[in-house]
């Protein structure tokens, strides 16, 4: 119950310093929480993934390669086809079928989940480095667009309601992912998966079943957020795209404590921590060599994670292959 | 009208034993049956076979006058066959009501319904007499309360046929009689009860029947009112084949390893060695009988060194040995049989010749300083072998290759190599062909008479009987007693193994 | 007397069988991975129009078909044997050390610094010190990780990742600043000392050699000595370690630390042997590379060798395999991605069994 108050008390203090910063330049923090909202995006999508798969108490560390290999169709199928909606669709296959080789490897094959990971990594890697043309473009991105009436409200309008398709597409998925989780009846029996799979299998729920599906599942979120960075924030792809971003997910997953909304704020975190910096370069209000902005991110991933460790209680079963019978 | 469960001519082999023999039972409607038999007599055999997990060899079984069919758990189970398991299947972050809609929630659409859920448990729970919180949380409820959300769990599917494996194993006294209480009740509502327990006094105060099981048989059909726990025990305990071990008297000598005042905890954070004082002296086997469950994987753990201590002191030789270091206690003059070989006995993919050496692989002859001495660990291992007569075409095949009893024999083999003090063996034959528990048998009765101070604990009966010089009997975390097994009486002891207090 | 040579002939016939028992059987599965990935690539290959003969024609043509050939072909290969060996040896540990990048990299600054700066050092002194302080560079690097996971439990996969790129990031910056060639705007260190270059006998580089005996050692040391006992233990059976009174948590860091010194050599080597400055971009991948070599090899240090050979001469033919066919040199890449996604498959993973990976947060709190 401390670590309760102790993180209302971060939330207060981020509230009042948004206040502040607000009343003393309110154009600047408006746009400086816009383009926060946006980077955190593709990093909260890529923990719903990691959140979705170990709830069920598989350990995914294929993200990064499901994300790369998902921008990569996205952007590719675009320009062959002029058609980003074409593109969108033919990545969201592809993260399917990555999740559902993960679920596999992971399930049937119970290989160890970390070597499964790396496997799609690799495989990730592999692929899109052969297969990479230069050159290439899309027809466009995804655009922004206003949600009338609500993007008008000063501050939390531009934060939360002027952004493209797949932004929106994003938050409701992890919406729904909160709601779903602690209040269907896919939740409950989920979370009975990842945390004992015995008692949800004597109690006739196939513990097989739901880890393919929600691995599946998973696969094609981790599609839209790859798709998200190639065809609505950056509009192009590069090799080494995602550049971590992956696994800075399974941090933030872990500090949220495998809860949706609570990886969200973490990303929120992460992700106006890189527009602060951003605009203060910008600003040339401080000069950090760009080595050092680029290896934020990173930095902050690995105090995140040595932070929570030893206090976070994972889901009980996770990383271990179910062998029915097993009391 | 036809039984709820008829079980006729029940028979399972396995390589080596057979675990049920002929068995025959019937459960009626609002019958409680009693299941009385020790570790290994057959009564999860014969459960698995009810809920069609295992085929039987030969027999049949009934429920409402229809056989089951093998490999249909779900139709045995939508027949209104019910199981309350002896490890609770809860999950322990979710909560009462979570746990019992399980599989089957009250919805509205995709949602649950969670006040229906409430509601419906709430009149559950009444309806039984089940007081339960619908909200609380599993892992915060005493093991008494979650054993009732198992049984709610069952009542709600609208069992006509509720089994309850080892029920008490884990409750307080005043639990037990909660329990017993609510079985009776159910029985009147008309539900049939089976009993699996050792417990000769619960068995007394509720059963209608008893059946005795012992070494897969059915050695006796009675009622509470034709018989005594006297006469229970005894057909539970009687004459069966004993490997007879022959053993000369005892040249009892120093006390070697004291134990006081010992209290542990054990993994729920539950206080399950509650005050242990034991004395073990130089060239005699103590024996601790006591049914599993009762403190003595903690203890044993405690005084190795592999479990902290709560209170209290393991002195080896006069000197106090370190908490929480396994290593330095073995330093200290302490070899350990481990009950969980598999864990802590043994790295399964390492050669046979590797494990055997496994606590000594830094020391001479085995290592000269930092290289290690292989050609001295292959003459170990084919010596070892041959003398311990491990069954393995090489010594040099991973321990994984052999069976059970063979990787028991490595274990045994090597604590016995260093010929310490003090020998503490846990559970040293489960799970053991019967060729090698003889061995074994044999090696820990030279290993006493070479002068070692040994500590035999065992939840089998007949093994602390034959290889004892004394026994003590651990009963609900203390021993309740210490005899000279000269004076220990077979029934005398399997009473007090089973609660009794005398 | 004939009893003792009875017996050793017994122990000499058992542990022969054994070992023969395993080689066969196991040693056909690399190989048949890598013609069943080739297979398919052919395919890719064909698929883009392209004739897939010629590509691994000319492929193994420049790396194996000539001395000067080999001479690159075993040059590129040294930093994949260390990488190999570095990740093998944290396998062996139960440990994913994913970041042998990162440390490769930091061995490979340090030791171009190392090489540029010490002046007037006769070659066999040189050299050496470089290389030792290529390697505390990149021990240092994984140790980070290494400490984070025995005493926080902090799962290694996810920090040797994020260090490779904090790493990268490091020695870009160092590189365009502080350790920059003077007198030009490239992003590279000054050429090192002649003093420090490693040489090269008849086309064949020093470097190589250096790492084979390397491998040889490290599987000397892990088959023979009690540390090795003590890491291949912890990697099996952390319980039965614990039992066995080995120091579990000092174990892990010192298989760490070593695996980072293995790759930080990695990275010496290269910089010594092979580029004589540190340019960034042209490490790209290596550390990924160090897994799959590490799992193609069985996890074994001197059977990663063959692997690392067969992928350095592929690196080193593909710029004539696209000049002579059209073919992409990633065609490599995917080659490695292909080849590990086969060589795991049938692998049995319960060779870590009761190892402390199970899952990202097992050592949360535990």
């Amino acid at each position: 119950m401390t670590m309760l108050s102790k993180r209302n008390g971060y939330f207060l203090a981020a509230i009042l310093a948004t206040a502040f910063f607000y009343f003393n330049g309110s154009d600047v923090t408006t746009s400086v929480y816009a383009t926060g909202t946006v980077f955190a995006l593709p990093l909260a999508l890529a923990a719903m993934v990691g959140i979705m798969c170990e709830r069920t108490g598989i350990v995914n560390i294929g993200i990064e390669g499901t994300m790369l290999l998902s921008a990569f169709v996205a952007f590719f199928v675009s320009s062959l086809t002029q058609n980003i909606i074409i593109g969108l669709i033919a990545a969201i296959f592809t993260g399917s079928m990555m999740g559902l080789i993960l679920a596999v490897m992971a399930v049937s094959w119970r290989m160890d989940q970390i070597i499964a990971g790396t496997i799609l990594n690799i495989l990730a890697t592999g692929l899109t480095s052969f297969l990479y043309v230069q050159g290439r473009t899309i027809p466009g991105v995804f655009q922004s667009f206003e949600i009338p009436i609500l993007s008008k409200i000063p501050f939390f309008g531009p934060v939360l309601f002027i952004h493209g398709a797949l932004t929106f597409a994003g938050l409701a998925i992890i919406l729904a992912l909160y709601v779903a989780i602690y209040h269907t009846t896919w939740g409950l029996r989920s979370r009975a998966v990842g945390e004992h799979p015995s008692s949800a299998d004597t109690a006739g729920v196939s513990v097989v079943r739901l880890r393919y599906i929600n691995v599946t599942i998973a696969g094609a979120v981790g599609a839209i957020a790859g798709a998200y960075l190639a065809l609505e924030l950056v509009g192009s792809f590069e090799r080494g795209f995602i550049a971590g971003k992956g696994f800075t997910a399974l941090a933030l997953m872990i500090f949220g404590r495998w809860n949706p909304l609570g990886a969200l704020a973490a990303a929120m975190f992460f992700g106006l921590a890189q527009a602060y910096a951003n605009q203060l370069m910008i600003d040339q209000i401080v000069n950090i060599p760009s080595q050092f902005t680029a290896a934020l991110p990173y930095i902050m991933t690995i105090v995140v994670l040595t932070i929570s460790a030893g206090k976070v209680r994972p889901p009980a079963a996770e990383g271990q292959p179910y062998e029915k019978g097993q009391a | 009208m036809s039984a709820l469960l008829e079980v006729t001519g029940v028979t399972k082999r396995y390589p080596g034993v057979v675990a049920n023999d002929n068995i025959s039972l019937t459960v009626n409607a609002g019958e409680v049956v009693a299941l009385l038999g020790e570790n290994g007599a057959g009564k999860s055999t014969l459960l698995k076979a009810v809920f069609g997990l295992i085929k039987p060899d030969s027999g049949e079984i009934k429920i409402g006058g229809t056989p089951i069919v093998f490999g249909d758990t779900a139709g045995v189970i939508s027949r209104g066959v019910g199981m309350v398991h002896q490890h609770f299947q809860l999950v322990p972050v979710m909560t009462v009501a979570e746990n019992i809609i399980l599989g089957d929630e009250p919805k509205r659409g995709i949602f649950i319904n969670k006040k229906a859920a409430h509601d419906e448990i709430l009149a559950l729970s009444k309806r039984y007499g089940l007081e339960v919180d619908p909200e609380a949380v599993i892992e915060d409820l005493p093991v008494g309360m979650q054993q009732r959300v198992e049984i709610l769990k069952a009542l709600r599917k609208d069992v006509k046929l509720l089994i309850l494996d080892e029920p008490t194993a884990v409750l307080t006294p005043q639990e037990i009689d909660e329990l017993l209480g609510v079985i009776r009740n159910l029985a009147k509502s008309g539900v049939g009860i089976v009993l699996i327990t050792h417990k000769l006094h619960e068995v007394m105060a509720v059963a209608d029947r008893v059946v005795v099981l012992r070494g897969g048989k059915l050695v006796g059909a009675t009622s509470p009112k034709e018989t005594d726990e006297a006469g229970l025990a005894q057909m539970m305990v009687g004459r069966s084949v004993v490997l007879q071990v022959n053993r000369t008297e005892a040249k009892r000598g120093d006390v070697v390893l004291e134990v006081k005042g010992l209290q542990v905890r054990d993994d729920r954070k539950i206080l399950s060695v509650k005050g242990v004082d034991l004395s073990l002296h130089k060239g005699e086997i103590l024996g601790v009988a006591g049914v599993e469950g009762n403190g003595q994987r903690e203890f044993v753990e405690a005084i190795c060194g592999m479990r902290h201590r709560e209170a209290g002191e393991v002195l080896i030789n006069g000197v106090a040995t370190k908490d929480m270091h396994p290593h330095a206690v073995h330093e200290a003059g302490l070899s350990h049989i481990p009950e969980d070989r598999e864990k802590h006995g043994l790295v399964a993919n390492y050669s046979i010749a590797d494990n055997l050496v496994l606590n000594q692989f830094d020391q001479a002859p085995f290592a000269n300083g930092w290289v290690r001495n292989l050609a001295e660990v292959a003459k170990n291992a084919i010596s070892t072998v041959e003398k311990f007569d491990i069954r393995t075409p090489s010594a040099f095949n991973t321990a994984s290759s052999l069976s059970g009893g063979n990787k028991q024999k490595v274990v045994v083999a090597r604590e016995l190599s260093e010929e310490l003090p003090v020998l503490v063996a846990a559970q040293p034959t489960r799970g053991v062909d019967v060729g090698s528990i003889e061995f074994i048998h044999n090696q820990l009765i030279s290993a006493r008479d070479k002068g070692a101070a040994v500590l035999l604990v065992s939840a089998e009966l007949d093994e602390i009987l034959s290889l004892s010089d004394r026994i003590a009997v651990m009963s609900d975390g203390k021993i309740v007693a210490i005899v000279e097994s000269k004076d220990a009486d077979r029934n005398y002891i399997g009473r007090l193994m089973a609660g009794l207090k005398e | 007397m004939s009893e003792t040579n009875v017996d050793k002939k017994v122990v000499k016939n058992q542990s022969e069988e054994s070992t023969k028992k395993f080689d066969v059987g196991s040693w056909l599965v690399p190989i048949v991975a890598v013609l069943v990935a080739m297979a398919i690539a052919a395919i890719l290959i064909k698929l883009q129009g392209l004739n897939p003969i010629a590509a691994y024609k000319s492929l193994f043509k420049t790396a194996f078909g000539s001395i000067e050939g080999l001479g690159v072909t075993l040059g590129k290969s040294t930093p994949l044997v260390l990488s190999g060996l570095a990740v093998a040896v944290g396998l062996r540990a139960g440990l994913f050390n994913i970041g042998a990048q990162g440390q490769l990299l930091s061995g490979a600054l340090a030791a171009a610094w190392a090489g540029v700066t010490f002046e007037g050092l006769p070659g066999y002194v040189h050299i050496p010190i470089a290389l030792i302080i290529g390697a505390f560079f990149g021990s240092l690097v994984a140790g980070i990780s290494g400490f984070l996971k025995a005493y926080r439990g902090v799962h290694e996969v996810i920090t040797t990742i994020m260090l490779n790129s904090i790493v990268m990031g490091i020695a870009d910056y160092l590189a365009s600043h502080q350790l920059r060639e003077p007198d030009q705007f490239l992003t590279r260190t000054a050429e090192i000392q002649t003093s420090a270059k490693l040489p090269i006998y008849a086309n064949l580089p020093l470097g190589f050699f250096i790492a084979v005996v390397l491998a040889i050692a490290i599987w000397w040391i892990l088959g023979r000595t009690t540390s090795g006992f003590r890491i291949e233990t912890v990697g099996r059976n952390r319980h039965a370690a614990w039992y066995a009174g080995i120091p579990v948590k000092r174990t892990v860091i010192s298989a760490m630390l070593i695996s980072g010194a293995i790759a930080g050599l990695g990275g010496a080597v290269e910089t010594l042997g092979i580029t004589y400055r540190y340019a960034p971009a042209f490490n790209l991948g290596l550390g990924f590379d160090g897994i799959t070599i590490a799992l193609l090899g069985r996890v074994h240090p001197i059977g990663i060798i063959p692997g690392a050979v067969l992928i350095g001469g592929m690196r080193a033919g593909a710029a004539n395999m696209q000049f002579d066919s059209g073919v992409a040199p990633e065609l490599v890449d995917l080659l490695m991605a292909l080849i590990l996604l086969l060589v795991t498959a049938p692998l049995i993973t319960r060779f870590f069994k009761n190892s402390s990976n199970k899952s990202l947060t097992s050592g949360w709190g535990n």
